[in-house]
């Protein structure tokens, strides 16, 4: 049976969720395959457009993940991003985006189950959820011969 | 009305000012921004309902040579965007005289910036009825209706970059659309290039934004992108209680942070 | 003012030639109704929300010779070769352009000369091989009209391949300009009727507001002219007016894609975007609004003729209705010719 398999993009911060997630690995926590992570210095690095470029590559849903508050390695980059995507959420929201396709989440360094927890809830979601073909079309215009 | 030539003939004849910027006359009864730069001039000056161009574009275009003192006539959201300006650092307070105009339609002279920012926070600063009628008619649709609307809307967009042009606030020498190393802003008016660009506009206006609607006035195509920002700008001031335009020195609502900040999304 | 023989085309036979027309295949662009304004948009049927009194659409018709985004090919990459897939010319649709101003028709031609200036543009010119233009002379006008002044007339059938003008009874007097025009009178004879009327009587009147071989002589060492920093002081440099104008071919060329696949893309763009001139040395040739706004009116008025023997406006006046500040360019180019020639 051809169970669609979502692609999740997991922007994530070096010093608490991408560490999470090594620890998840280590303790050799099973968890959805469906995940690609990629790693920041600090979730505070992460801008905005890099979210709408994952869902123009093919990403069905996306994972933004962090250090606890009070526990950046930056010290505030964390809270900087908080506000970022308060109001990114709203922008989405306001303009027909599924934000549901977006976890954010704060994970710490020693929380590798959690991180398994987030992946594995994630992906159910999105694969109830189906394909973004919304916004696949969207950006396939492109390829279309333009008449005008 | 004859205040205000009266007021730029003194600017002018004594050369407190080289140019001053308002409105005059344009083609099929509407107003537009005019460039004053002698006294025999500023009988064309007029002041009236028509006269909603936000002039203070004009203050960081650079057109004249640097050390050209410049009055500009300020409507209220002249005022705000100079305040908001003003607190990004953009505006040297030698250089600009700013003859406001109240609501009553007299002229108000400014001292300075102080002055402008202690008369703003005099008059109500609450969003209208009807600016969040325009809002809730679309936080009251489905996300799907949301989608549906705004991406009709965009599909009319063809990237002429009039919202931008007309914003104050969109003074960046080097805008992220000119930024092709990499191309981060899809430039063809295709519907990607088009939704790319309305949230990255909508985005960096976000806090900075004044509601002076002139995005959706300079449009040809009559796009409502004043909805965009101005949604943003209801919901950071819902959010974190900061409004642009009405300080010279709290600082722009994503440059900081408080630690308290309330979210209901973050797992 | 004189009674002539015409074809005539009445307004109850438009539904049956519609259909005609979109069964041989054609896509028909007419003016459409739209709140109070009137805008160009795909039709298959006639209908009475297509407008045959408007003065002017917003938009021009060029994006079907010049689209706003038009992909001129793709491309494939793997570890050893790279190849390029060209477009389907031959997917490219037949369009009707229905109820152009006279304005619009002409407009054509400085298109044309663009696009073989100094190679033929095998894109624009396939489309305009496809394009028949049923043009509809102008019984109106408004402020910002100047086709006379660039010495067009609202009742000119060129560029128009059949020319319609509307006359007393809501009917139109038909001439037939071009081979293409005779194509489609050929496909629907039976449609036109014969009449005898006054067409100069159903035409607008309007008045020149200036001479253009004289602006165009006046152009001629205006470079230096101050003129061009009082007139551009409002100017707030976006592409409005080079969008809407159905002469401007501006363009920009952007690959999209990965390094793997993708395609290269031509898009509008405008000689008033402040980057437009930008070199990748960090050297801006034109870095001032006013510089911008001397080379559009120079280009328009002095270059484009000089050089390729046309010139790039047709008075509609869209950029000026557009214009965010009203940039009003009949009345900047009144002005300069109310200035002493510069030698």
């Amino acid at each position: 049976m051809n169970e669609f398999e979502p692609k999740v993009v997991a922007f994530v911060c070096n010093w608490c969720t991408y560490a999470g997630a090594d620890l998840t690995g280590t303790s050799r926590i099973k968890y959805a395959p469906n995940v690609k992570i990629i790693r920041f210095p600090c979730t505070g690095r992460i801008d905005f457009m890099l979210i709408l470029k994952a869902f123009a590559k093919g990403a069905d849903g996306i994972i933004i993940s962090g250090c606890h508050p009070n526990d950046c390695h930056y010290t505030s980059g964390n809270f900087h991003a908080k506000r970022r995507w308060m109001v990114f959420r709203t922008m989405l929201d306001f303009l027909g985006v599924d934000v549901n396709r977006i976890t954010f989440s704060w994970v710490s360094a020693a929380e590798g189950a959690r991180w398994a927890e987030i992946v594995n809830s994630t992906v159910d979601a999105i694969k109830k959820l189906g394909p973004y073909d919304n916004y696949r079309n969207m950006v396939n215009q492109e390829t279309e011969v333009n008449n005008g | 009305m004859d205040k205000l030539r009266q007021k730029t003939k003194e600017l002018l004849s004594n050369n407190e000012v080289q140019i001053v910027v308002g409105y005059e006359e344009g083609t099929a009864g509407k107003a537009r921004p005019a460039f004053i730069s002698s006294p025999d001039q500023a009988d064309t000056l007029i002041y009236d309902d028509r006269c909603i161009h936000n002039l203070a574009v004009y203050l960081t275009q650079h057109k004249l040579p640097g050390n050209t003192k410049i009055a500009v006539v300020a409507s209220f959201p002249v005022m705000k965007s100079i305040i908001t300006l003003a607190s990004e650092k953009q505006l040297d307070e030698n250089f600009i005289r700013v003859i406001g105009i109240s609501k009553d339609n007299n002229i108000i002279e400014f001292k300075d910036f102080a002055d402008i920012e202690r008369y703003i926070n005099q008059q109500d600063l609450t969003f209208t009825p009807e600016e969040q009628a325009l809002i809730e008619k679309i936080d009251a649709m489905s996300m799907e209706e949301r989608w549906a609307y705004w991406q009709n809307e965009f599909s009319r967009c063809f990237k002429c970059y009039a919202c931008r042009s007309a914003c104050p606030m969109c003074y960046c020498t080097l805008c992220i659309t000119d930024f092709n190393q990499p191309q981060w802003v899809s430039v063809p008016s295709h519907k990607q290039g088009n939704f790319e660009w309305h949230i990255n506009r909508a985005m960096h206006l976000a806090g900075r934004c004044i509601g002076c609607d002139e995005c959706s006035r300079a449009c040809p195509l009559d796009l409502p992108i004043n909805l965009l920002t101005k949604k943003l700008s209801m919901d950071i001031q819902k959010q974190f209680g900061y409004s642009a335009g009405q300080s010279l020195t709290e600082p722009y609502a994503l440059s900081t942070y408080k630690p308290d900040d309330k979210e209901t999304f973050i797992r | 003012m004189a009674t002539e023989n015409y074809k005539l085309l009445k307004k109850e036979s438009l539904p049956a030639l519609f259909d005609k027309l979109t069964a041989s295949g054609k896509t028909i662009y007419a003016p459409v109704k739209k709140g109070d304004k009137t805008e160009f948009d795909v039709v298959t049927k006639y209908s009475n929300d297509i407008n045959d009194e408007y003065i002017q659409t917003v938009q021009s018709l060029k994006e079907t010779v010049f689209p706003k985004v038009e992909k001129l090919f793709d491309y494939k990459s793997d570890k050893t070769d790279t190849s390029i897939q060209e477009v389907d010319f031959s997917k490219f649709p037949q369009n009707v352009l229905w109820g152009l101003h006279p304005c619009d028709a002409a407009a054509f031609r400085p298109l044309d000369a663009t696009f073989r200036w100094d190679y033929d543009d095998k894109y624009f010119l396939t489309r305009i091989k496809l394009t028949t233009v049923v043009g509809l002379s102008c019984s109106k006008h408004d402020d910002y009209c100047f086709c006379s002044s660039v010495d067009i007339s609202p009742a000119s059938g060129d560029g128009s391949d059949i020319l319609l003008t509307k006359n007393k009874a809501g009917d139109y007097l038909v001439e037939i300009i071009t081979e293409k025009g005779q194509e489609v009178y050929d496909m629907a004879k039976e449609l036109f009727g014969e009449i005898s009327d006054d067409k100069e009587s159903y035409i607008t009147d309007v008045p020149k507001k200036f001479e253009l071989s004289e602006l165009n002589k006046n152009l001629d060492g205006s470079f230096e002219a101050p003129y061009w920093l009082a007139q551009s002081m409002r100017c707030i440099g976006c592409g409005a007016c080079a969008y809407v104008c159905p002469t401007c071919t501006c363009f920009d060329l952007q690959d999209e894609g990965s390094a793997n696949k993708g395609s290269r893309i031509k898009c509008w763009d405008s000689c008033g975007f402040g980057h437009f001139t930008l070199h990748t040395s960090g050297h801006n040739p034109r870095e001032t609004q006013s510089q911008r706004w001397r080379q559009r009116i120079l280009h328009k008025f002095s270059y484009m003729p000089d050089r390729i023997k046309v010139f790039g406006c047709v008075g509609c006046g869209r950029c000026s209705r557009a214009c965010p500040v009203d940039m009003n360019l009949s009345e900047h180019l009144t002005k300069i010719m109310e200035v002493p020639k510069h030698e």
